[in-house]
């Protein structure tokens, strides 16, 4: 298995982690039998993410993953956030192994579901600005598949 | 980087001095081709018959009962695979039992014969890691070509009743194949005791280098050749000798049995310690049982953290391990073999082995029981999982 030099910098020292007490916008995905849980914390103010936390079951990449889409989204405005891409965040990492792709998905959809939730506690419905999460982990394993999601 | 302590002698060794200073001048000047007809040549075959001589020593068989292979998962393929195919084509038997919990070695090369046709019996195991003879003794049917039960399991240590189970093959007539990859080295084996037919064994486990491996074939027993070709070892497997590996496998397999008892109890001593103090973290489990376990396993699983990140974090400390979740074999599903002695998949995920060798030391101990409590703390206070824990399950209710 090998890491980019980016991957382990952020694993090693993981940016955002922890929770944010008072916030208004929380989304968890993924499930411990496929040994991934993400839970995104947002602090929204005026349309802009003003602060994000991450607390993640994971692997490294899932760690890695987690702390650099925090990264992208914070100082953010939301549709900035809905428009992150795990594409984005395996690029920003310079590049996933194949099998740890699912990784980056589901840091992408755990940031989806954390601003869906704020839409919903305004209430709003997410689904038209969101769309449809997927939280069934096998639909985002990506060995040995060509969807469009998993590509660098 | 201050220390560095490898805890993985499961999953490799380093070669010995000895074995290498063995193995040289058969990498430089001694390196003819066994089968040829000059001194050079001869020099390389009479090599390889001392180190087959060794290896037979060791196992208590004859040195005609030994091949080389080019690794234990040869071995394993060859034992089951060579039976199988054999057995179905005179005798039209076309069952195999093995255990839930083997190698993939095993168990990969089961279910290739499965899409051949034959018919495979799974034996469960019990929640500590063991093999109940009288299952497989009922898995036995008068069309069961060939049993398959490793000697010791190679992520949980636990050391199988393999007299009894040779036994009970003997009794019924049946081949008893023993993948005995991580036992040899470790404790005494003696095949003809043991009641085994065919056992594989590994180089790279005891010390030799990666690349050679070898099985005993009990004297009378002929199994289809799963490397068809020259004459090499007595016709049955073809290509030219790994000669400086078997050498050196020699030396290796000679070596481990050197004062055995000495080194099983330091080790020994050393994996008390090192799984008391593990223990000693809040929600652990040691997955596998106590009484018959090789003494360079330990298994512990932590409640709320995934075993990947653990490695990946002691490594950065300089402790090299493994772990039994999804994330080390490319799949989603964790070990096969933790969910096999019951383990939740969570639990499963946050596994971790450690593996100590002849040379670890209470050293090595003391630092990775300082090491692994911050790392298991540090995950967990990242891990939702465990932040959403309350008092019962971080006292390790559930493990």
């Amino acid at each position: 298995m090998l890491y980019s030099a980016k991957v382990m910098e952020h694993f090693a020292n993981p940016h955002n982690v922890g929770e944010i007490p008072d916030a208004n916008g929380v989304g968890e995905v993924g499930n411990q039998k496929c040994g991934d849980i993400m839970k995104i914390f947002l602090k929204i103010n005026n349309g802009i993410i003003e602060d994000v936390k991450f607390q993640t079951f994971g692997c490294g990449a899932a760690i890695a993953t987690s702390s650099m889409a925090t990264d992208l989204i914070k100082g953010k405005p939301l549709e900035d956030a809905l428009q992150l891409t795990n594409k984005a965040v395996v690029e920003a990492l310079d590049g996933l192994p194949a099998v740890k792709l699912h990784c980056s998905v589901l840091a992408e959809q755990a940031v989806k579901a954390a601003v869906a939730d704020y839409y919903r506690r305004q209430g709003i419905d997410p689904t038209p600005i969101v769309g449809n999460l997927e939280e069934d982990c096998h639909e985002c394993s990506c060995e040995g598949t060509e969807d469009a999601h998993c590509s660098h | 980087m201050d220390r560095y302590v490898y805890l993985d002698n499961s999953a490799t060794t380093k070669i010995s001095d000895r074995v290498f200073q063995a193995m040289v001048p058969y990498l430089t000047e001694h390196y003819g081709n066994p089968s040829s007809i000059y001194a050079m040549g001869r020099e390389a075959a009479q090599a390889i018959e001392d180190a087959r001589k060794k290896v037979a020593g060791a196992l208590n068989a004859q040195p005609n009962e030994i091949y080389f292979t080019g690794c234990g998962s040869e071995s394993d393929n060859w034992a089951i695979k060579g039976a199988a195919r054999r057995l179905a084509r005179t005798q039209g038997k076309k069952h195999i039992v093995t255990s839930v919990f083997e190698h993939h070695a095993v168990l990969h090369t089961c279910q290739a014969l499965e899409r051949d046709g034959f018919e495979v019996t799974y034996v469960p195991v019990d929640k500590l890691g063991y093999i109940n003879p009288a299952d497989v003794e009922k898995a036995i049917r008068p069309d069961t070509a060939i049993v398959s039960i490793m000697y010791a399991n190679n992520e949980i240590g636990t050391i199988q009743p393999i007299r009894e189970i040779g036994a009970i093959c003997k009794a019924k007539k049946v081949l008893f194949h023993t993948d005995a990859v991580q036992a040899v080295g470790n404790l005494p084996i003696d095949v003809k005791a043991d009641n085994i037919d065919l056992l594989s064994l590994s180089g790279h486990k005891i010390h030799a280098p990666k690349g050679v491996g070898a099985m005993y074939i009990r004297r009378g027993i002929i199994l289809d050749n799963f490397m068809d070709g020259g004459g090499q070892e007595s016709g049955k497997r073809a290509g030219t000798e790994n000669l400086a590996s078997i050498v050196g496998l020699g030396v290796a397999i000679e070596e481990v049995y050197e004062n055995l008892e000495e080194k099983v109890a330091k080790m020994t001593r050393l994996r008390n310690r090192l799984i008391e103090g593990l223990l000693k973290i809040p929600c652990t489990r040691l997955n596998g049982g106590t009484e018959n376990r090789l003494c360079t396993n330990v298994n512990i699983s932590f409640g709320g953290i995934e075993g990947e990140g653990l490695l990946l974090l002691l490594d950065l400390n300089g402790i090299a391990a493994s772990s039994g979740s999804a994330c080390t074999s490319g799949s989603l599903d964790p070990s096969h073999v933790l969910l096999s002695i019951g383990l939740e998949h969570g639990i499963a995920h946050g596994s971790l082995r450690l593996s100590l060798g002849s040379d670890t030391t209470d050293e090595d101990i003391d630092y990775t029981l300082e090491t692994v409590p911050k790392v298991v703390e540090r995950l967990r206070a990242m891990s939702p999982v465990w932040q959403e824990w309350g008092e019962d399950e971080r006292a390790g209710k559930n493990l």
